[in-house]
């Protein structure tokens, strides 16, 4: 079995990506914590041929519901917003947090989990299906509805190499 | 698997989102090795270390230190012993320099003349039977002295198994803190050294001269 750390150096970046596009940038970090802290406590018993990247997605799915559900009880104030770090240190993370997520967030829950597992991941529709409940097609659904929201709340993005 | 995005013309829909963000996953690293060691899931943690006689890799278990390891590509490198500790100590294996700072102090001072035995506590579940008994007995040789292999095989109570004192050296867990590079040949030449004769005569030296 390989070492932990190499897992969290392969997968780490790419997890990062899908917290983010799924919770947003104000829960990304402690979706991604919760996930890889989990990960490390069940890896021992991981089996050899487990597909590491769906197995990772897939608590970063549970993990991010409860990330998100527990900080919307938060009662919502400016002073509530993690202190930032060093401004060089964070800019390059939040470069993105603009457009895009504003687009993402007025998806449902479940199409945008659904469009990030299957083009930020690239995982097959039936694995997502596994992942989030639902049939097959109707995780199909899920993402095509999303994408096709996408394409007119972030036009300039979905559109500009379409070709 | 790849991304299968691009079929559709979507596949730079995510463009704007960094692949790579190191300084927050450097921080995102700090915190899982922060919670990991709160959650009593840290079971192997390590750093390297840059000395006179290479890049060495410390791992420390929660019993203490595991694993002291040359970088030398005929053994596989830091990695093969990364991989062994996975194998048989734990996979939850993370980078986490702070275990191992009392250990970094103490080969510091070693490297510079300063100190002449390690107090660290040792975790020796790598090495079993007649081998431990043989490392066991190493930490009793004097700072600058040296004992022969037969001498060894004899004072572990096995005078004919000189052979098997060389396998146990070769396969010191914690080279340098367990000093098998105080065992020489009994024409008094350095014999083999799991970081290679140039390591094995440095460490002669240093404890010479000091």
């Amino acid at each position: 079995m390989r070492p932990f750390e190499q897992i969290v150096a392969e997968y780490g970046p790419l997890v990062l990506r899908v917290c983010r596009a799924v919770v947003g940038p104000a829960d990304a970090e402690d979706a991604w914590s919760e996930t890889f802290l989990s990960a490390l406590k069940a890896y021992p018993g991981l089996p050899e041929d487990a597909r590491v990247e769906a197995w990772l997605v897939t608590i970063a799915h549970r993990k991010a519901i409860d990330v998100a559900r527990a900080n919307s009880r938060r009662p919502v104030a400016v002073a509530d917003v993690p202190e930032p770090g060093p401004a060089e240190a964070r800019a390059e993370g939040d470069l993105w947090a603009g457009d895009l997520w504003d687009a993402l967030k007025s998806l449902p829950q479940r199409q945008r989990s659904a469009v990030a597992y299957h083009y930020l991941v690239g995982l097959p529709y039936k694995e997502i299906a596994a992942i989030t409940g639902g049939t097959t097609d109707a995780a199909r659904r899920a993402a095509a509805d999303g994408i096709k929201s996408l394409r007119s709340s972030y036009p300039s993005r979905t559109d500009e190499r379409a070709e | 698997m790849t991304t299968n995005a691009s079929d559709q013309g979507d596949g730079h829909l995510f463009s704007a989102l960094p692949v790579e963000d190191p300084a927050t996953q450097a921080r995102l690293h700090e915190r899982l090795v922060a919670d990991a060691e709160r959650e009593g899931l840290l079971d192997v943690a390590y750093r390297t270390l840059v000395t006179p006689v290479g890049t060495l890799l410390l791992a420390a278990t929660d019993q203490g230190l595991v694993r002291v390891a040359y970088d030398s590509p005929d053994h596989g490198g830091h990695d093969a012993a990364l991989a062994e500790l996975a194998d048989r100590v734990s996979p939850r294996v993370l980078e986490a320099p702070d275990r191992l700072a009392q250990v970094v102090e103490q080969i510091e001072e070693y490297f510079e003349g300063r100190r002449t035995r390690f107090e660290l506590a040792l975790d020796l579940r790598l090495s079993k039977g007649f081998r431990r008994e043989v490392i066991t007995h190493l930490s009793g040789i004097a700072y600058g002295r040296t004992e022969s292999y037969a001498q060894v095989a004899a004072a572990a109570g096995s005078p004919r198994a000189v052979r098997a004192v060389g396998t146990a050296c070769a396969t010191n867990p914690l080279p340098v803190v367990i000093p098998c590079h105080r065992v020489v040949r009994s024409d008094g030449s350095a014999g083999g050294y799991a970081g290679g004769a140039a390591a094995k005569n440095a460490l002669l030296a240093l404890e010479t001269a000091a």
